[in-house]
């Protein structure tokens, strides 16, 4: 039989964004990859141009909706040093914490949905509920589940009080008690270990040609890492290490991004207990001088590469962003080669997929007409009621030990 | 305070190799090196910078529309975090340069995007599919070109 080909995409090809991918297989083996990229390419960088640089805060921060810190400090960081303004040790700080929750949320993001991919759901409905925990840590930081708005030119727009740093202590306790558990199943079960291993595999060659960014490339075993080769905010001033490993394939990146976590939880333990007083913020000026600057961000996919270039006047005369994704998807035919076609949706998100979650509330329409809001604690209370009163399960012990009263 | 002795060392093994790149070479800060090369002399300078210097990575190409030239910015990094910004100019005449897929074969997309971007010409870039504009977009429409804007989308 010749070779058939399958158009997988660009809706929602494994992961919840567009791109389409046509596989080439040969029987149940694939042979070759074709990819269509941009579907959707909304035009950003030209859209910076025209916007002043307050402005582009906020529209540089919708890049991503799960990586909004990472791209907003790239981009700030990028700004503050064409104008050769140094921000308070405290601000720096403060970025640092809030870029590591937010890789807290996007690692366990991502274990959950590779759960998913392969049939294992209970470790989806797992590490999302647990995944909870920062996410509802940074709506209370910032006042917002994915867009936090912490970052302004020159400093943070908002201080991380005693009792918030506190708060997060705690959250980041049970974090990394939950991790272990994630770590425990990830090299002890077996049925995941198979199903993972040797799956988009690509070698530590591939990954140094192709130009691999993040625990996609950690996981083939080149240690690469913005945090501590290029060190900006606060990275400087903390111990953690690189995590790689030499499996060169999906179970790798799994590895990876769990023992990733726990060098986080590091992380944010020494910033808190370092984090210097003083001011969030210094003043910075509205027209930005002629100048430019190249700045990078160890984002939880990999490596966030923005330049600007100031002109002296409000608006930037260029912006050039990067995304570790744009730098990933080059390996994904790599890593599909000789693969089953049912290794598809797990070997595309194993380099990470993304989407918003910024969905907070809900407000219920009764068919009376009154209308009821629901809170995210009324949905808790409702659903463990529900287990206990249908399936006789009851979570509230479990409920309590990790996040105490509702 | 730091020596930028790293950086130093980086520009001086530039400048004396090419005789052309002194005063081109510039070091802006800690881990930040900037050199600015004519088009002619660009790919020994990108080859020696690759090889002999060890950036072994592209993160990305940055396209500029500034006036009568095209500018593109190529940002190299290597394994110590240092990045090498380096610069090449085309005029808009005639908006060619050669692709350097050969070396970086990951490269493939941010020299795509400046075709799409800016209507530039990069020899010896391999087949494929645009990126990132859709299939049925107006021939002649670049939309990264200081001249363009959304306007000239309608009719």
């Amino acid at each position: 039989m010749g070779t058939v080909k399958i158009p997988i995409g660009p809706q929602h090809p494994a992961l919840k964004e567009p791109e389409s991918f046509l596989i080439s297989l040969d029987g149940e083996r694939i042979k070759d990859v074709g990819m269509r990229l941009g579907y959707n390419h909304r035009g950003v960088e030209k859209a910076a141009e025209g916007r002043t640089y307050i402005q582009n805060i906020y529209l540089i921060e919708r890049v991503c909706g799960i990586c909004s810190h990472s791209h907003s400090t790239a981009f700030i960081q990028a700004v503050e040093e064409v104008a050769g303004v140094e921000i308070p040790k405290r601000a720096k700080y403060i970025r640092s914490i809030v870029g590591e929750l937010e890789r807290v949320h996007s690692h366990l993001l991502w274990l959950g949905v590779a759960g998913h991919e392969v049939g294992f759901d209970t470790l989806l409905m797992y590490s999302w509920r647990d995944r909870e925990v920062v996410m509802e840590l940074l709506a209370a930081i910032g006042g917002n589940r994915v867009n936090y708005a912490m970052n302004t030119f020159g400093g943070a727009r908002r201080d991380l009080d005693k009792d918030m740093l506190e708060r997060i202590l705690k959250a980041v306790d049970v974090l990394e008690d939950r991790t272990k558990y994630y770590i425990n199943i990830a090299t002890k079960e077996t049925t995941l270990i198979k199903r993972l291993s040797g799956v988009g595999y690509i070698s530590k060659d591939d990954v140094i040609k192709l130009g691999t960014v993040g625990p996609t490339g950690r996981a083939s075993g080149i240690s690469r890492d913005a945090r501590k080769d290029d060190p900006y905010a606060a990275y400087g001033e903390v111990d953690f290490n690189v995590i790689t490993d030499t499996h060169c394939d999906v179970y790798g990146r799994a590895v990876v991004r769990l023992l990733e976590l726990m060098e986080t939880y590091k992380i944010i333990r020494q910033l808190i207990k370092n984090i210097p007083d003083g001011d969030i913020a210094v003043r910075f000026p509205r027209r930005v001088p002629a100048g430019e600057a190249t700045s990078r961000y160890e984002a939880p996919r990999g490596e966030d590469v923005h330049y600007v270039k100031g002109n002296g006047t409000d608006k930037p005369e260029r912006v050039k962003l990067r995304a570790p994704t744009l730098a990933n998807l080059m390996s994904v035919a790599k890593m599909l080669e000789d693969d089953n076609l049912a290794d598809v949706p797990i070997a595309i998100a194993a380099i990470d997929p993304c989407f918003s979650c910024t969905d907070r509330m809900i407000k219920l329409e009764h068919s009376s007409g009154n209308s009821e809001i629901v809170t995210w604690g009324d949905l808790r209370k409702r659903s463990i009621d529900f287990y206990r009163t249908q399936h006789g399960i009851d979570f509230s012990e479990l409920n309590k030990k990790y996040r105490g009263n509702l | 305070m730091t020596e930028l002795n790293k950086e130093n060392a980086i520009k001086d093994k530039v400048t004396s190799k090419f005789s052309f790149m002194n005063e081109k070479v510039l070091v802006k800060r800690e881990r930040r090196v900037y050199a600015d090369v004519e088009l002619s002399n660009f790919r020994q300078v990108f080859d020696y910078i690759v090889k002999d210097l060890e950036f072994c990575r592209i993160c990305m190409i940055t396209g500029f529309d500034e006036g009568e030239n095209f500018g593109f910015m190529y940002h190299l990094t290597d394994d110590k975090g240092m990045i090498f910004d380096l610069k090449t100019y085309a005029p808009k005449t005639n908006p060619v340069i050669k692709t350097i897929t050969d070396t970086f074969p990951g490269g493939v997309l941010y020299e795509r995007e400046l075709v799409d971007m800016f209507g530039v010409k990069v020899d010896g870039l391999p087949e494929g599919e645009r990126y990132p504009l859709p299939d049925g977009w107006p021939e002649g429409q670049y939309p990264l070109r200081k001249d363009w804007n959304r306007d000239m989308l309608k009719d």
